[in-house]
Order: structure tokens, then sequence, then C-alpha cells
């Protein structure tokens, strides 16, 4: 062994022109070694393979121009964004290579951005000054920006976008259910524009409970809240019997009555066992409310509770005064005051209370509190933090409950703890930990929440916006939600419509909810005499609708009060009531609008005028619209409908004037029978 | 060193081959019956934003050559890269079928799923369907069709949207019907939804939108409809499959 090394050390060393020669060898090898490694690079290995890829396709010579070889970059300062994914994703821009499946070669599909402008890391993350695929698309030891799964690739909108956008539904659901779910109630978000994320849930006060419900039922709800009401927002706390003992004890003992909140009716409920069901229709109260059906269907609106076992929850005074005025116990609720009398009250409390499940609390038997039970139980309550969403007399919200989200979206994944069998990203991280919060260590409070996998996607997209990026964007680069607006009616229309929560579910001037029509002109829409009307007996518009306007049992007076607020405030300065007549049209131009109607625009198709010829199902009955609307609203409604209501359906078809005139001439012409030229001036 | 160098191979080689009985263990499901054919039960031809669950779950049927349900048999699921399924393989329970969940990959077009089971003689028997996953354009289409075209141009109604389509005289087309749609060219499509069906000769219930939506929201709705058709169009991008 030994002989040999040294005969080998002879040969090549053996005298200085070996060893001179040798050594060069050695040297221009070491030197070939760059430009090898720089000519075996996966960045040139992925060109080559793009170029053999066009070579024969028809517009080959085209592709052939655009291609430019070597290292690409995409390099912008003020986004300190250095990307050069372009140098293997050469087919990026290339409109025409839309059957090319094969990566890297495809197309980017249309985004509302120009590549050139945001570069790629900005929106798929990843390392973008890497030039393997290996560190340019995963995690490695010194670099931690993985590239985003697809499905969470909304949250790199939400960067700069600050509001919901019509191509976001993820980010917009995310963000949506971030503050609906009382999420935000425990967890700080600073938006990066200063302002913190408000909650829009409207978690019920507890210091007056009793009132209300049972300790019994509080203890059931407790154990479970998704067993009383499966769409329950209130998570699940996994709390042991003894610790819901407690807890419904402390507050049953804490709560201070409201003076008010329960009524002795003079009347009693209808003796038709079917008048709770049909006053509860009528009253439309399933457009907020939703029940449970046989069939395990929630049928109803989200934006009152689930009345599904209402009746083994609440006490029968305290409901009959809540239907009876619901702002004598909440002053602020999003529920209208329905102008009830006894009677009605008695029957649809009656209905409501009959609305019972009797496994509920079958097995809940409670003794009477111990003052150390009493004291736990009050313990418990800022242990879990209760009154970060709940008011409870004599207890502080909590300041800084949980851990701050507002950079969640950049948390080093060395700084977090997995799970066993769980993929070591950040996405993983955050829906892992939505999905089962306390899996992750023992003693953690988190509760739990029944969000499904759509919502948890929701919910990770929202938060992963959250992040480095989004907080130190230049100002000028980021796109600011809209404003919403706290516009309050006046005077005392003002407070009859804030009495009858118009706000729930119309919006006026940018205020209020979005379930029924905007009404921010709806004074230079209608005529008055069917304002009235409708007040005192909403007649059904949209029968395709489910939702509708209930009847509010207004007295005359009341129905005068609103009936002149909205037709003097609630104008639109576009349409001149004045410059059109309800009536005098001419027999011609009534015809003209007619063959319109029914010819050139076709308006059957979504509108029934002649209820026995048309069956269009979308757009309001027009029967008796000549009653209800203004010929000059129709006018311009006709020219531009999005200008009077933005986000209507209904197509602009950019009519001349003279069509305009003549549909509205013909639609002013379908009054309702017997009231012919009833509005006449 | 001889002796420590055998040590190591023995060594390593037990471990190797622990650690590969114990993942074959758990991946592993041992077929009690064998099928002849497997069929789709429900689940083909949905449609979900790229990258995400299908909304409804994917169920195959394994059945003997009369034609029923075969029970026990093992069933799996494969596609390109990117493609999750939970479960990836099952047996087929009392029925016969197997259900699975499918998260598309992350690029827009249709994606080619294979399902498969042994038959008594060990060979393969598979069956493919076809999902679609939808990208920001089609999304932005899908979004859009749901405000303004789904009322009339689909049959079926729901809970909060009752369909228009029995009420008119003219019946639109649904935006799967590739048999039509297919031979209607992109700048005629576009050309009805810009200026109306009279355009094209066609019915004027069809209104014109030119002046409600945009170019790029056209844009999204043509692509949106490309995309749903049934046979694919053209125009509706690659198929990913396996190779």
């Amino acid at each position: 062994m030994k002989e040999r090394l040294r005969s080998l050390w002879q040969k090549l060393f053996g005298d200085s022109m070996r060893a001179f020669g040798v050594v060069s060898l050695v040297f221009l090898a070491s030197m070939a070694i760059a430009p090898a490694k720089n000519f075996f690079s996966e960045w040139r290995h992925y060109q080559h393979g793009y170029l053999s890829i066009i070579r024969n396709r028809s517009d080959a010579n085209t592709l052939r121009r655009h291609f430019q070889g070597g290292i690409q970059q995409i390099w912008l300062p003020e986004l300190g964004v250095v990307d050069r994914c372009t140098s293997c994703h050469v087919g990026l821009k290339e409109a025409t290579l839309t059957d090319v499946a094969q990566q890297p070669y495809r197309k980017h599909p249309m985004i509302p951005h120009n590549l050139d402008q945001f570069g790629c890391t900005v929106c798929h993350r990843g390392q973008g000054a890497a030039t393997t695929v290996a560190e340019a698309h995963s995690s490695t030891l010194a670099w931690e920006q993985p590239i985003l799964p697809t499905k969470y690739i909304e949250s790199s909108c939400g960067q700069c976008h600050r509001g919901p956008m019509p191509g976001t539904p993820q980010l917009n659901l995310g963000r949506n259910l971030l503050s609906r779910s009382g999420c935000v109630h425990c967890h700080a978000v600073k938006l990066p524009d200063g302002s913190t994320m408000k909650a829009t849930d409207d978690p019920p006060s507890l210091s007056h409970i009793a009132d209300k419900t049972t300790r019994e039922w509080i203890y059931a709800w407790l154990k479970d809240p998704q067993a009383y009401a499966v769409t329950a927002t209130m998570p699940n706390f996994k709390l042991s019997d003894d610790d819901a003992r407690d807890i419904s004890a402390f507050l049953i003992a804490n709560s201070v009555p409201v003076p008010g909140d329960n009524v002795t009716l003079s009347a009693k409920a209808s003796g038709d066992p079917t008048a709770g069901a049909s006053l509860y229709g009528e009253s439309f109260c399933a457009s907020c409310h939703a029940v449970q059906n046989a069939a395990g269907n929630i049928v109803g609106g989200d934006i009152g509770p689930e009345l599904t076992r209402i009746g083994s929850k609440l006490k029968p005074e305290w409901l009959q005064a809540w239907v009876h005025d619901p702002r004598v116990y909440d002053p602020p609720t999003a529920m209208p005051h329905y102008r009830f009398n006894d009677a009605q009250v008695a029957t649809l409390s009656g209905f409501l209370l009959a609305k019972t499940d009797t496994d509920l609390l079958a097995n809940v038997h409670l003794d009477a509190a111990t003052p150390e039970q009493l004291s736990h139980g009050k313990r418990l309550v800022s242990d879990y933090g209760c009154a970060s969403c709940h008011e409870i007399a004599g207890i502080k919200k909590p300041e800084n409950f949980a851990p701050e989200l507002s950079r969640i979206g950049s948390k080093p994944i060395t700084q977090l703890i997995f799970l066993a069998g769980m993929q070591h990203t950040l996405p993983d991280y955050i829906a892992g930990k939505i999905k089962q919060p306390r899996a992750f260590a023992s003693g953690l409070k988190m509760p739990q929440y029944t969000f499904t996998p759509a919502q948890i996607d929701a919910l990770t997209t929202a938060l992963l916006a959250l992040n480095d990026r989004s907080n130190s964007l230049p100002p000028p680069l980021a796109v600011a939600a809209p404003s919403e607006s706290d516009y309050q009616p006046a005077g005392k229309a003002g407070k009859l419509m804030i009495d009858l929560a118009c706000f729930s579910c119309h919006r006026i001037n940018g205020h209020g909810g979005d379930m029924a029509p905007d009404l921010t002109w709806e004074g230079s829409s209608v005529q008055r005499e069917w304002l009235v009307q409708f007040f005192k007996n909403p007649e059904t518009l949209r029968p395709a609708l489910i939702r509708r306007m209930p009847k509010f049992n207004l007295s005359d007076g009341e129905v005068s009060e609103l009936t002149d607020y909205i037709m003097t405030v609630y104008q639109s300065p576009v349409v001149d009531r004045d410059a059109m007549p309800l009536s005098g049209y001419s027999q011609g131009q009534i015809e003209l609008g007619k063959q319109l109607f029914y010819g050139k625009y076709a308006c059957q198709g979504c509108h029934i005028v002649d209820t026995q010829a048309d069956k269009g199902y979308i757009g309001p009955t027009l029967t008796h619209v000549g009653s209800r609307l203004t010929a000059a609203w129709i006018y311009q409604w006709m020219k531009n409908p999005q200008a009077l209501r933005p986000g209507t359906i209904e197509p602009n078809r950019a009519m001349s004037d003279e069509d305009a005139r003549a549909l509205a001439a013909f639609l002013i012409s379908q009054k309702s029978g017997g009231k012919q030229e009833v509005a006449k001036k | 060193m001889n002796r420590f160098t055998s040590s190591a191979v023995v060594l390593s080689v037990a471990v190797l081959a622990a650690s590969c009985l114990r993942k074959s263990e758990s991946a592993m499901l041992k077929p009690t019956a064998f099928g002849a054919v497997i069929v789709e039960s429900s689940g083909g031809k949905q449609f979900a934003a790229t990258g995400t669950w299908l909304p409804q779950p994917v169920v195959v049927q394994v059945n003997d050559e009369q034609g029923a349900g075969v029970a026990g048999a093992l069933v799996e699921f494969s596609a390109v890269p990117g493609v999750i399924f939970d479960p990836v393989n099952a047996l087929t329970d009392s029925s016969g079928q197997v259900t699975t969940n499918v998260s598309l990959g992350g690029m827009a077009g249709r994606y080619q799923i294979t399902a498969s089971t042994i038959d008594k003689s060990h060979k393969t028997v598979e069956h493919k369907i076809e999902e679609i996953a939808l990208g920001y354009e089609q999304r932005l289409g899908r979004r859009l069709n749901e405000q303004y075209c789904d009322r009339c141009h689909n049959p079926e109604s729901t809970v909060e949207r009752v369909s228009n389509y029995d009420n008119l005289e003219v019946k639109p087309h649904p935006f799967t019907e590739g048999d039509t749609l297919n031979r209607i060219s992109d700048a005629d499509l576009t050309a009805i939804i810009t200026h109306g069906g009279p355009a094209l000769g066609k019915s004027a219930l069809m209104p014109a939108w030119g002046n409600t939506l945009n170019k790029s929201d056209i844009q999204g709705l043509m692509s949106y409809i490309r995309a749903v058709s049934d046979p694919p169009s053209r125009s509706a991008g690659p198929v990913y499959r396996k190779n």
C-alpha cells in the first residue's frame, strides 16, 4: 500500500516539470467548475426545455422573439422584491400558451395586475432571489418563506387591499368570520392603517341573565352550545360538570333585574292553534331567525338567534316582554319593535314557547350553590375571559386576553410547535390551531369552534394576510377599505326608524344591512299614497323572495311621520318628480312603451305586467307599478338603474330619452284596480 | 474493522426493513373481496376554486359481473401531483361504495382522477372521472353568473333562488350545454352578452349586458362558461392527467 502511494507521488510530482504540469491541470479544472455549474444549472435546463417545447408550434417565431436567455429578474425596490422566478417560468406572459400544461412553462392565468409591476413573491411567497427550484419554492435553513399553497392565495391580495373585493370571496369570508365569530374579542388585530379590527357580532349581556333564562339552561348551554342550537356561534369551552355548575351559579347570582322586562298581559292568546304559526309567518320572523326543520335543515336568516329550542330556554314572562318591546331589555338590539297588541304577544310567545326539547335539560339537576362554588364560578369567568365577549356586571373586560394576531402571517416557523403528522408550514399551523385549538398543549383556554373546512381555509387566508408586508407597505400602495358610514336619521322619524330597526335590513346613505332594498332615494322612487298603504299592509313586491318586509302594526300617526320624512329627505338630485306627471300620457306613447316592453327590451322575461300572459319571476311585479313608482323615477331608472341603486341586477340598457319616456308612460298607466288616477295632481 | 462494517450493514438493513415494514403496514389495506368493474356513483364534473376541496365527495362503486356492489374491495385514487384525496385508498362498504374528498391542484383546468381496484385475476380495473378547477378569471365569472345569469340559465331552483328558466318562452342555454355553446365562437358569445340576443338574431329575452358589465367582467364570464361546458370546450385549457 505504502509502496504504491510513493510511486504515484513520484509519477505526479517526481520532478518540477511534472509537478508544474499536474498543478496547472488541477488549477484549470477548478477554474472550469464555475462555468460548468452555470452550464448545468437548473434554470438553463428549463430554458432549453422551453425552447424545445415552442420549437414546433405555429407561433414559434413570436415566442422565440419574446424569449430572453439567462437569469431574468423583476426588481421592485419599494416592495423589496427581487424575483428571478421568470428565469425558469419563461412562458408566464405568453397569452398563446393556453394549451401548455407542463410547469414551469404555463402562462399565468389572467389577474388584474401586471406581472412586471408586482413580481411573483408578493403574491406567491417563496424566495425570489433563489435560482434553484428547491431554494425558491421550499423553506430552507437559510430562508423561511415557502411557496404559499394556492388555496390561500387570496391572502396575498389582502396585504394591500384592506376592504372586500368581488374577486376575493375567500378573503372576504375569512375577514368577516374574524369579526363575527368573536375572534377579535380576545385576539387584538391591529390593522396597518392604525385602526383595530372590530367585532361585528353582538354577544348578549349576561348582567341580567336571570330575568331571561334558568340556571339549568345556562348549564346545558355551557356544556355544549351546539346541542341547543346547531348554528350557535358560542364556542365549546369543554367545561367539566363542576365548572359549568359553578359558572351557571355565579351568573345567576350576579344578575341584576331590569325593570319592566316582564309583563302581565291583558289579553289571552288566540284559540286558533294555527294562529301562532301564521303570526310568525306574517311578521317574517324567519327573515332573521332560523329554525331547524324535521329533516335537519336550517331554514331562515342568521341575523337573530336560532329558535329551534327556544321554549327550553326562555322564561315566559321575559319572552312576552321581549316580543312586546325588545328595547326595554336591550336598547340597541337589531330586533324591530313590532307594535303587537297583548293578544298577539300572547299568541306569538305561546307559539315560540312550544318549541321545546325535553332532552336538553332532562339530566340537569343542580343544587343550590355554596359560597365556595360561587367564588369558584367567578374565578372561572375571569380565567376563561367570558367578559371579553359578554358584558358581565362587576367584571371588567380583560385587556390583551389572547395573543395579538396583527402579524401572525409572518410568524417564523421556528417559533411554532407542530402536532405529530402535521406539515411544518405556517398555513398548516394556523388551520390546525383553528381546528383543534387545545391539542397543541395542555392547559390552553381557546375554545373549540365548529367551523367547516371551507371556513377554516377562509380564516387562515385572512390571518395570513396580516403579515410583515401588509404592515410595512408604503401607504400610497395600500387600497383602503370603504369607510362604513354611521349615518343616523334625525328627529322623531329618526327615532322611530331606530325603534323599528330599519337598518337591520335596509341601507340608507351607506349605513345598514343589505337584505332589503337600499332606501337612500326612496322618496324619489315611490308615491306617497302607496308608501302609506305599504306600511299598513306590506304587499309582496317580489314573489320569488322568501325574506320580506314585515307588518309592524304602526299607528296612523307613526305612518305619516315616517312617510313624511322619507318623502322629504330621501330625495335623489337626479330625479325631478315634478318634471313628469303621473298621468295624462298619450295613447300613442303608451302603446309605443308597450311595444318596447314586450319587443325590443323583452322586459316580460323578468317582470309581470299582465298576470295572464307574463311569467317573469325575477324583478318586482309591475301590475300596479303606476300606483307605486313615480314617472320620473321610472324614466331615470330606464336610463341607468345602477346610478340610482348601485348593484341592482336590472341591466343598464342605455336607453334613448324617447324609449325611456315611452316605457315610463306605459308603466305609469299600470294602476291598481279602482284606484285609477288616484295620485293625480 | 470487517466485523464492525458487517455489523453496521446488518444494523442498517434491519433498521431499513423495520421502517419499511411499519410504513407498509399502515398504508396497506387488505382487500377481502374483488370486483369486476368500478363505476362512478356521484361527484364527477364538479367545480371548485383551484387548490380547494370539491363541494361534494366523489363516490365510486365496485361491482361484480352481475352489477351488484362488492363489499371489502380495495379502491385507490390517483391523479397528477397536487391533487389530494382524503382518504387516498379505502375498502368498499356494505353497498360496494367508497367515498373520498378531493382537493384539486393549483392550476385552473380539468383534472382527471382515476379510481382503480383489482379484479379476481389481479388485473387493475380503472374508472376515470373529470373535475374542474376554476382559476381567478373563472371564479370572477362564476360570481357574476350567480348574480346575473343563473336565475334564467340554470333550470334548477334553490331555496334562495327560484329559477326563472321555466317562465321563459325561449329557453336559455344552461352553461354546461357544451354541444351548443362550444359551437359559438368567443367573439359571437361576447357579442351576445354585450349586445343581447338580437345582436346575433337570437331572442330579445337575453338582454344586453354591455352597459352593466365591463370588458373584464365579460371576459371572466366567457372563461367560466368555457370552463364548465360539457363536453369540454377547446378553450377550456389542458386536462391534467397522470401519465
